[in-house]
């Protein structure tokens, strides 16, 4: 009924005590989400309407058997606050956090590979399992329970197309809010094969937007490995092109880049893309019925 | 942020990579002086954030200061890919014995590094990539460990013997600088050997992490000097993302994808769009209402479509910065208003109530989309 987050999550907050930390914990624990723990570094011994704050992850996770991690810490320190979850044992980050300069993140995602953590973001909305937990900034009652899966690079039209298929009837088994960031966790490719493998999910939508590869390696490991349908939206046909300065960006992915670049490796392997957010519920509506 | 190539050496120079002895100017007088000093020859160059000077008339040899002024005036107040040219950088010439090619950078498809290297210098690399990819050497670098002494002897092997030791010391200090400025890409190009031996970088295009720049106020500092659109430099200050485009509908939104979308649907719609606007996340009511500013002050605009579908944004402040905004600019166009997500009701009761003559407040975002572009086409 779920990839990645679920009823039995125990979720703990990095960065609790900020205001958007405390909103947000606080709706996710109203829609249903277990939230065992709160980290600040100094207000051990406070709470947050009743959520323990602990001093260190590493105290957290003792205390409560916390096995989650939601961040929201600032910019600057959030990088080591990825590095601390997963020395604690997390078995799953996710980091909302926008601006994390890149070379602490290509090291954190150096680190990773050592551990058994499973990285969401950085700068993304967060996952969500309608109707089971939410963990994230991802508005809940936009959401149905379902058997469609859902992952996307753009935080906002992870709202905009659950809104679509929300409104459509069509329910969501998880949605991946993976973000947009030149180096993240958690990408299409681990999504999709998260969501072949999970029982739950019948149909898989993926939204990807211009810039970097993603979308085109996406492409190649569907033909793969992928048996379910997968439907895709792309953002930035009408977008301004890109300047940019070096030809080595170029050299390493092989491709343009553009919109419709990627939806041509896309439905060069049989997936279909739609052109408009509603297009993409008219298209699964159509995909599931058929 | 792109560096002008200047920039780019000073960096360089800081790390003990040699580059040649150059001068920038602003005036076709300091180009002569500059290369009056460099013995009466040298090369001119435009400063712009955008590659391919070379091919496009933007490097110029020079026999003397009066040459060098005729260039830099050319140059200086022009438009070179529609990048305004307000630098030019008067170099002197040297006597180059081969050209190689170098780069490293950020490879976002693996999360790391990943350093280039080839003998054939000064040619198309991307044609190159494609054509003879064997001739170009690349090495992925773990950003925990760092380049290592067999990346080096891999990216150098197809070099002259006596130009290796010089290039493998511009790879590690490279390296080293990409690491201590916190720096996306680095790329030499020419990367050349000089008849005496000496590995000179010739060019440097250095695109630096903007989300590191608070660890680095000198660099932050250096985009005062590249030229900017008044209004672009407003929304910049107040942290919002801001292109200008050439259509009616003005548009804002939040999150750079879900703008991005909505250009594409007001295309499909029949409208064409005035700019992209991200707000970004936890819009303010101060950042809505600069957003209104910025894109009410194209004279181009006949509608502005504000779509915006809140997560950390929440739409009660969208909405109270909406009218907040209108209570200090005119709204001389109408303001489609679409809202969900976070607070949505109450950010469409506070519109409601509000009943402001120049909103229009539409449920959906495609039905958005298609009444921006008829008010847009409408007023034309």
């Amino acid at each position: 009924m779920s990839v990645l987050v679920g009823a039995q999550t125990r979720l703990l907050v990095q960065g609790i005590t900020g205001s958007e930390g405390t909103f947000h914990t606080l709706r996710n624990r109203a829609y249903g989400t277990q939230v065992v723990a709160g980290v600040t570094p100094g207000k051990a011994g406070q709470d947050v309407e009743g959520i323990p704050v602990f001093d260190t992850v590493a105290d957290a996770v003792r205390e409560t058997g916390a096995d989650t991690s939601m961040i929201f810490v600032p910019p600057r320190f959030a990088a080591d606050a990825i590095v601390e979850a997963a020395d604690a044992g997390v078995g799953l980050a996710v980091c909302i956090t926008e601006g994390i300069p890149v070379r602490d993140m290509a090291t954190v995602h150096a680190y990773l590979r050592g551990t058994d953590t499973v990285l969401v973001g950085p700068n993304c909305p967060g996952v969500i399992t309608p109707g089971v937990a939410n963990v994230g900034i991802i508005p809940g009652e936009v959401c149905t329970p379902g058997r469609v899966g859902f992952v996307s690079r753009s935080g906002t039209l992870v709202y905009q197309i659950v809104h679509e298929l929300s409104t459509a009837g069509i329910g969501q088994s998880t949605c991946i809010g993976m973000g947009g960031d030149p180096v993240h966790g958690i990408g299409f490719i681990g999504a999709l094969e998260l969501f072949e493998a999970d029982p739950e999910t019948d149909l898989v939508i993926m939204t990807g937007e211009i810039g970097g590869d993603d979308e085109e390696r996406a492409a190649a490991y569907i033909a793969e490995h992928v048996a379910k349908p997968v439907v895709a939206y792309i953002a930035g046909f009408e977008a301004p092109p890109g300047k940019k300065m070096g030809h080595a960006g170029a050299i390493v992915t092989g491709s343009a880049g553009t919109a419709a670049a990627k939806a041509e490796a896309l439905e060069a392997v049989g997936v279909e893309v739609a052109r408009t957010p509603s297009g993409v519920a008219r298209i699964v509506a159509l995909r599931l019925a058929g | 942020m792109d560096l002008y190539e200047h920039m780019g050496k000073d960096l360089f120079r800081a790390h003990a990579i040699a580059t040649p002895h150059g001068i920038v100017a602003t005036s076709p007088e300091e180009a002569a002086t500059a290369t009056a000093e460099l013995g009466g020859r040298s090369v001119v160059k435009v400063q712009v954030q955008v590659g391919g000077r070379g091919k496009g008339g933007g490097v110029v040899l020079v026999d003397s200061p009066e040459r060098a002024a005729e260039e830099a005036a050319r140059m200086l107040g022009s438009d070179f890919k529609e990048h305004e040219v307000t630098q030019v950088l008067v170099e002197e010439l040297l006597p180059i014995a081969r050209e190689f090619y170098t780069s490293v950078l950020l490879d976002r498809s693996t999360g790391g590094y990943l350093a280039m290297m080839t003998a054939e210098g000064g040619v198309d690399i991307e044609t190159l990539a494609v054509e003879r990819p064997e001739a170009l050497r690349r090495v992925g670098i773990d950003p925990a460990l760092g380049l290592r002494p067999w990346h080096v002897r891999e990216l150098t092997a197809t070099l002259p013997p006596d130009a290796r030791e010089g290039a493998g010391e511009v790879l590690r200090k490279v390296w080293d600088l990409l690491g201590a400025r916190d720096l996306t890409l680095v790329e030499v190009n020419p990367l050349v050997q000089l008849e005496d031996g000496a590995v000179v970088a010739l060019d440097a295009k250095v695109t630096v992490d903007d989300n590191a720049l608070f660890r680095h106020p000198d660099l932050e500092v250096l985009s005062a000097q590249f030229p900017i659109d008044p209004v672009e430099a407003r929304a910049r200050e107040a942290d919002l993302q801001y292109v200008k485009l050439d259509g009616e509908v003005g548009i804002i939104g939040n999150g750079a994808g879900l703008v991005m979308s909505t250009l594409d649907v007001v295309a499909q719609a029949g409208g064409r769009a005035a700019n992209f606007l991200d707000v970004g996340g936890g819009a303010s009511a101060e950042k809505m209402a600069t957003s209104l500013q910025v894109v009410l002050s194209d004279p181009a605009v006949r509608c502005v479509f504000i779509n915006i579908f809140g997560g950390i944004t929440r739409c009660d402040v969208v909405a109270a910065g909406i009218l907040g905004a209108l209570d200090r600019v005119e709204a001389r166009v109408p303001l489609v208003v679409r809202l969900d997500g976070t607070n949505a009701a109450e950010g469409r009761r506070i519109l409601g109530e509000a009943a402001h003559p120049r909103i229009v407040p539409v449920a959906t975002m495609d039905d958005a989309a298609a009444e921006a572009a008829r008010l847009a086409g409408a007023a034309a």
